[in-house]
Formats: structure tokens, sequence, C-alpha cells
């Protein structure tokens, strides 16, 4: 059907046309829940045809979500007419050859046919997992189907699913937070994701203000999170590098040696289909290869303009460019098969614990809050702590402390020789803002800049 | 079928399913957007949207299911679907919900518009945007970029209380930036605001913004800044622009006062508030120049409407007056569940997603002051303005926003341009701080205020005039 609906498009385009069409149904169903209570419960089926026409030297996109044969017409018949009307397009690159792929997703069918009373219960696991503390957060599950074809005879189908669990408690105005994503429900565990997040918050009790400056900073995984969602969006974009707007360059050495980042949307578990919007296949590329700047994330039209090859990057909002959205931060030396424990007190778990045993005087950092970019160039990021910060002396968390307001430059933090310590277990998290899927290790850092007091 | 027959079949789909009350939205949205590059276009974006959206109560819990398609069959079976959902919330129940009785109401609403953005021909509206970008690119810009975008949104909205609603809502505007790329940084200047203004007007809009005019100004002032000063770190008298001015009143204001946010339904995404409920009414927000009005009836600007997406009829409400906290953006079940007798500012972003509470214009009312007397009347100071980056805590305390340029002001008078300004606070005291307010209220308007899990992007008004404030930190860098 899905094949049917974009040859329907395809075939009411005018000769000479170059055209691409994505079809792209998504169930969507997102239980909300606070003050310990399911208070917002939705779902929602979604299914939207995009076109990108080039004729004539001219582009135009249109979408629509009126998929019958008259929606599909008028479809066809706007952008038509708005390609006709539309100044040249000198740097339009061509539509993707055909390439076969090397995938179509992954579906976990408890996701795919996850019921409300599903999402219900791994909410209640949680809420009971917390120990009787007050609680929010949500539980996510999403089935997608992505078909690809254009009019050079690429076509592509994927289907995919992700399922997200995310909550936090809340003690005495103490918050902590658990979260967990993946491509199948067995990945979630509500009663372990509850406890953790309790435990954070029952040592986060009458928490001490610390004075600004530079710490030593052990940031678990979700705070690894931000760090490398930033990296994303504003460095490793072929958009960004061309235009001099990002801080990477490649073939230097800008992060310390024992970092490396893939992209690899093609990876058991993957959430998102192993093609761009444009049909380019997805592959494995290394990022940043133990230090060294080794690659960029490219779209047809960021290749084209440094003589590459697209690296099947490119989004459907053209406006920032492609953007790598299946990152993983490792360790250089390949040691990333640890699975870790649950521990006691504030540390998400036996992995953190071991940095923070490492530290003489730091900062524990449970979560990051409302970064944003003050200049794309050097990456430098203002924002806060949230969900648990814990002063760190002799390698143990002793005091909780009041959120802090940092402002930082992310490769800096990076740099040769400033992380001290780099977790062998990868964890995977989800973005509330785009569909992505990231696997981040725990970190511990030379030097973190807190410039304030979440007080003053 | 109309449109109203459609969401009625829906909301008594929900009733027959186990519903006590029931809603349900039918909306078609237009969307057209455009973006050029250094005097190229870079994307043209045309898209249509259409469906349903359902919202049922079963006992005490809510349940919301949407469809991209508005026939009979879809529209009883996600009524269905939506009172399923609302049972399922029962299995991890909270306390009674309901919802604030209000008058039922039915209308239509337009918002004014001179001059159809649809209709304006594609080739007219990519010469602006070709033409302005280009021009800022030879005078210097590395990057120069345009952009504008429209809506053009029907919806009809039937409730089992009898509501009976249609609106048409067209919305639009544009702007241009220039950024200036150096060897350790980027500088970038904007116009007429950070992203561009946008309104619920006509493409009358964008012409009166004179795009065009601007665009060497920009790309001058972008270069300039690469070599400016840094803006120094102290704590001294800050005056901000009112383009910044709508960005601090959204951010440390707008978002505070959302009464689900003080309810903590927000706690784990969002975040919450300092502001606490028992102190309504009686709580110092700001100087006795701060009056925070809500005002989903100001002819043009973005947050406008005739009734919000649970039907309550656009009122005016201050939230702040002469400094003291007295009123929120409430919803009917929230006001409800707060003991208030007001609602008014629940809105979805598409009929996929689930009506909350929004702003709508949140707007600061004018003083007695000129911008001329405010620089006059400053010794030693710094004027920012054009908000370049922004950052607040869960709580809408503590936030630091940056701004892509700044002026010392020494003696009475501008004085140097400065790069890199950022000021940082804590927002009662901020407010408590502010002591000359500009005469002169600009209706700036906010496209892209997230809010929600699964994320909505709503759109916002923000009707505010230039403002000083005392004892300011500055200067905050990494």
């Amino acid at each position: 059907m899905n094949g049917d609906v974009l040859s329907m498009v395809l075939d009411q385009l005018p000769a000479g046309s170059e055209a691409e069409v994505v079809m792209t149904r998504e169930e969507l169903a997102l239980t909300r829940f606070a003050n310990s209570h399911i208070h917002q419960n939705v779902a929602d089926i979604a299914v939207t045809v995009r076109l990108r026409l080039h004729l004539d030297g001219r582009t135009a996109t249109g979408s629509t979500t009126l998929v019958g044969p008259d929606g599909l017409r008028q479809l066809a018949e706007r952008t038509v007419a708005a390609v006709r009307l539309s100044p040249p397009d000198p740097g339009w690159p061509g539509l993707a050859p055909p390439r076969e792929l090397s995938g179509t997703g992954t579906v976990d069918d408890a996701v795919a046919r996850a019921t409300p009373d599903d999402r219900a219960s791994l909410v209640a696991s949680f809420v009971d997992g917390a120990g009787g503390l007050t609680t929010a957060g949500y539980c996510r599950t999403r089935y997608t189907t992505v078909t690809f074809a254009n009019s050079a005879g690429q076509s592509a189908a994927s289907a995919g699913t992700e399922a997200v669990l995310d909550g936090i408690a809340r003690l005495g105005g103490a918050d902590g937070a658990a979260r967990r994503s993946g491509a199948s429900m067995s990945d979630l565990d509500g009663a372990v994701l509850g406890a953790r997040a309790a435990a954070k918050a029952r040592a986060g009790a009458e928490p001490v203000e610390l004075p600004p400056g530079r710490y030593q900073v052990v940031l678990e995984p979700t705070a690894v999170h931000d760090v490398l969602r930033c990296l994303s969006i504003y460095g490793f974009g072929g958009r960004a590098v061309n235009e001099r707007r990002s801080f990477a360059r490649v073939g230097e050495a800008q992060l310390d040696p024992a970092l490396s980042i893939v992209d690899d949307a093609t990876a058991p578990g993957a959430v998102g289909p192993p093609f761009d919007v444009e049909g380019t296949p997805k592959r494995r590329i290394e990022l940043v290869s133990a230090g060294v700047t080794s690659a960029v994330a490219h779209d047809r039209r960021t290749a084209a303009e440094v003589g590459g090859q697209s690296t099947g990057h490119a989004v459907a909002d053209d406006y920032a460019g492609p953007i790598p959205l299946n990152l993983r931060l490792q360790r250089a030396d390949g040691d990333n098969a640890a699975v870790p424990s649950e521990v006691d007190g504030p540390v998400a778990d036996s992995e953190v614990a071991d940095l923070v045993a490492g530290v003489d005087r730091g900062v524990l950092v449970t979560d990051h809050w409302y970064t944003r970019v003050l200049d794309p160039r050097t990456l430098v990021m203002t924002g806060l702590t949230r969900n648990g910060v814990w002063l760190i002396e002799d390698g143990k968390p002793v005091a909780p402390v009041r959120n802090m307001r940092f402002t930082q430059s992310y490769p800096e933090a990076l740099r040769p020789g400033a992380v001290l310590g780099t977790g062998r277990h990868g964890v995977t998290l989800s973005s509330s803002y785009e569909s992505s899927s990231l696997v981040v290790p725990a970190l511990r850092l030379a030097s973190w800049n807190f410039t304030g007091g979440a007080s003053g | 079928m109309s449109e109203f027959d459609t969401a009625i079949v829906a909301v008594e789909a929900a009733l027959a399913a186990g519903a006590r009350y029931a809603d349900a939205r039918v909306m078609h949205r237009r969307y057209e957007s455009m973006s050029a590059r250094n005097g190229e276009i870079r994307e043209l974006m045309q898209d249509e949207d259409a469906g349903l959206g359902v919202r049922a109560l079963v006992g005490s819990g809510w349940g919301f299911f949407a469809v991209p398609d508005v026939g009979d069959a879809a529209a009883r079976a996600a009524g269905t679907r939506a009172a399923e959902i609302a049972t399922a919330s029962g299995r991890v129940p909270g306390p009674a919900a309901d919802l604030v009785r209000l008058p039922v109401r039915s209308g239509s609403w337009a918002n004014d518009c001179a001059v159809d953005p649809l209709e304006v021909p594609l080739s007219v509206k990519g010469d602006l945007l070709v033409g302005a970008t280009g021009l800022a690119h030879d005078q210097g810009a590395d990057l120069a970029e345009g952009t504008y975008q429209i809506w053009d949104t029907r919806k009809w909205f039937a409730s089992s209380e009898g509501h009976r609603i249609d609106q048409h809502i067209r919305e639009c505007g544009g702007g241009i930036s220039a950024t200036a790329i150096g060897e350790d940084e980027t500088q970038r200047r904007s116009y007429p605001s950070y992203r561009g203004q946008y309104g619920t007007r006509g493409w009358e809009l964008v012409d009166e913004l004179d795009l065009g005019g601007h665009a060497a100004r920009i790309a001058d002032e972008a270069r300039a800044l690469l070599t400016a000063p840094q803006c120094p770190a102290a704590e001294t008298t800050l005056i901000l622009g009112d383009e910044q001015m709508a960005l601090q009143i959204h951010e440390s204001v707008g978002h505070a006062i959302e009464l689900d946010r003080i309810l903590g339904w927000e706690a784990a995404y969002a975040g919450t508030s300092w502001l606490d409920l028992t102190r309504l009414g009686n709580l110092t927000y700001g100087s006795e120049l701060m009056n925070i009005v809500i005002d989903p009836r100001v002819p043009g600007a973005l947050g406008s409407f005739g009734f919000d997406d649970e039907g309550t009829p656009a009122a005016p409400r201050y939230a702040v007056q002469n400094g003291q906290w007295v009123g929120v953006l409430a919803g009917r079940d929230s006001a409800m569940m707060a003991g208030l007798d007001y609602a008014g500012s629940v809105r979805s972003d598409g009929w996929a997603r689930l009506p909350m509470v929004r702003m709508t214009n949140v707007g600061l009312e004018p003083g007695p002051h000129s911008m001329d007397e405010m620089i006059a009347q400053t010794r030693d100071g710094v004027f920012m303005d054009m908000n370049r980056s922004w950052s607040i805590d869960d709580r809408r305390l503590n936030f630091q926003f940056g701004c892509e340029v700044g002026y010392e002001v020494k003696d009475g008078r501008l004085g140097r341009m400065l790069r890199n300004p950022t000021y940082t606070g804590i927002g009662p005291r901020f407010w408590q701080s502010m002591d000359m307010l500009s005469s002169t209220v600009v209706p700036w308007g906010t496209p892209n205020c997230g809010k929600g899990q699964p994320s909505q992007v709503g759109h916002t008004g923000h009707p505010t005039p230039a403002a000083r404030f005392r004892n300011v930190r500055i200067g905050v860098r990494g």
C-alpha cells in the first residue's frame, strides 16, 4: 500500500522531474504521570507523505497528511506549482542513486502492539519502585514505518520501534532521575528505575551551596547525553562545518585520545530507519577516532559542496542541515562491554561509583537542563544541573549540592588530557526533541566551569 | 458531513464508551515557509495537514486519541479509543479531576488579515529573501539568512457540554540575520528579531518590516562585533531593548505563571515554578512598575484567538499588578484543582496533540519613560538587545540570557559596542530592580515555544516596552 502511495505521487509529476517521496506512518503513545498518578495519556496515528521536487533548475518541498487520491493529487499539483514559481536552486545535488540497504530496522512486537494498559503497568512499577516518594515522568512507545522512492530508481523501506521510560522521584525539594530507552519493551524495568530515582532523591535532602568555580566532575550518562547531543547538533553536521560555524576540524586532535565517537544507524537495536530522507543508505562513520576528529555527517547538498559523498544524514528540516542521530560515545581502547550493577546511594550504578572513587574533590552531576549555545564556534554552552548533584570528597559523595549554573565549552571539557575516566557501559537514551538515540557512558572530567548557584 | 458533525460523532462515541466529558477538535492547517542563504533560496516548504483529536474524561482519568482522518468511522473509533485510554489512566489513579464550570459557548472567530499571505506570489516572497540576504552577504556577512513562515489554521471544536466553535487563524512573519565568522567565534545580528517578527496578521506584517532596508546595517554590525570589546564582567545598571524584554517576560514570567507547572504536572520535564499558590495575591513579583497582562485579544499579536482550545472565550487578566502576583494561565481542569474560577489559556499545536496550558499574549504594560530618558539618566551601565541565547532553571528562577549586541552607557550617552553581552539573575530580585519603563510597546511574537510530551510548539505574544534594571550581574563567560 505504501509503495502504491509513492507511485501515485511520482506518476503525477511532469516529465523531467527529479523527485523523491517519503511516506512515514507513526503510532505514538505517551503515558505521562505527575504527583504519582497518570494525568495525561495520549496516542495518535500520524501519516505524512513528503515530496521534494526539482524541476527546471528549481526546488520545492511539500507534505500532506491527506493520503487519499485527492490529497496526493493536490500535493503533487501544489508542489509543481510552487517549483515553477521558485527562484533557481544552483546547489541542487541530484537524487540518490539506487543502492542496497544494510537493514530494515528493528521491530519489537511488544512495543508495536503496546496498549494503554501496558504503559500504565510500567508507570505503576516505576511509582511502586520509588517506595512512596512523589513521582513524575512518562512512558512512550513508538512504532514507525518509513517508505521511500525517488525518480532515479532508489527505493527503501523500514520499520522500527522505540520504548522509553523516564521519571523522577521527589522528596522535600530534592529530585532524583532515572531513564532508559531502547527498541524493545524488555529494555525497560520500571521498578529498577523508580528505585534508582528514589535513592537519588533521598540522598538529596538538605543540599549545601557550593561557591562558583572550576570543579572536577563525574557526569552520569544522563548528563553526558546532553554533551553528546550538543556536539552532534552544533558540531558534527556538514552544513555547520562547511559554513565554519562548527568547532569540528577534521584531522585535528580536538578531544581526549581516550574517546571515540561513532554514528551507526545500522547497529542492532538502533532507533530510526537505516536510510535518510534523500534515500541514501546510512553507514557507520567514525566521527572521532581516539580524540582525532575524523569525519562529519553529510547530506547530498553539503557533501557536494566539498566534493564528498553523502553519509546518509539528511533530515526533513533542511534548515539546520545534516545531523547524526545515532551516536555512540565510547572508549577508544574498545573496552566497552561491562554491565554495571545497581548500588546503594545517589550514584546511578557501579560504573559511576568507580569513577567517583577516583575523585579527591569534585562534583557528581546526574542531569543537565536547558543548555543553550552561547557561541557555536567554540560550543560554549550555558545550562544548569538538575535531578541530583553531590559534592565528592575522597572518592565518595559526601553532601548533596544545590543546582548550579555552568558556562562551559563542551569540546574544551573533553580536550586532550581532560578526560580522567570513561565508563565501559553505554546507556541508550533518547531525546525529547528529535528522534534520536544516543549511547553514552559516564565520564570523569578534569574541569567544569560552574558560574553560579541556582539561587543566585 | 460537516467538520462539526465529525467532532460530534467523536464526542458521542467517547460518551458511549464511558466518558463523562469529551471534546473534539477537527483541524485543517496549511503551512508555508521559505528560507534563503546568501542570496539563494535554500528551501521552500508547503505542508497541509488535517485530522481529529478527541479528549475524554473517564472517572478522574483523561485520555486523548488523534487520527489523520476526518471520516465518520474514524471519528467514532477515535472517540472510543480516547475513552479506552482514559480508562487505563485509572490504573494509576490520582485525585478527583473535574472542570471548572464556565458558560457553554457557540461562535466563530477570525483574525484580521489584510493581505492573505498564502496568496502572495512565491516569486515576490522569494525575491524579498533573495534580495535581503544577497545584500547582507555583499555587505560582508559570511552567512546571511532569511526566512518567512505562514500558518493558516481552521478548527472546529465541539464538546459534550454543547460547545460549537469554529475559528480561522492566519499567522505569518519573517526576518533576516547576518553572521560574521571569526577565527575563534561567530557574531550574529538579526532583524527585526531573533528568528523574526510574527503575528496574527497577513503579509502586510512582513511588508512593514522592510527587511531589505536593514540588511546592510546588520551585516556591518555583525562584522563590527568580531572586533568589539568583550562585555565586561560587572554588577551594573542594565537597559534591555523591547525585543530582549519579550524573551525576559516569556521565560521568567510567562512560564512561571502556568498553572500546570505550579501544580507539578510538568515536574519531570518542563519543570515546576517558584510560585506557590498559597501566595497568590500576596507575593511581590517585581517593582510597582511591573504590570503583566494576559490578553489573547491583542489585535495582531501572535498569541491572539477568539476562544482557547477548551472553548473559553478570550478575556484579559492581570498576572502581576503593581508588582504583586495576582493571576495565572489556567485551563478548566487545572483551575478546578487550584480552586480558581477562570480558565482560557489552553491550546494545542495541532489536531494530534493534547490541549494544555500555554501562554497567550503575556505582556508588560508601558511605563512613563522614553528610551532616551533611560539612557540619559544612566551614569554607568550597559544597553543590551536582541536575544542570542537563553537558559533558565526548572523553577523559572535562575536565568542567564545572552544578547547579540551591547553598548556601554556612560554619563547618559551610548558608548562603544560590546560583544558577547550576557546577564544573569534571579527572577523576583531582577523584576524588583526595574526602575524605568518605556512608554513604547512592541507586540513581539514567539513562534517556537516548546512544552509538553509529546513535544508541542506554541505561538505566544509579548507586547512589551524597553526597561531599565539596577544592580544586574553581566558578562558571564565560559
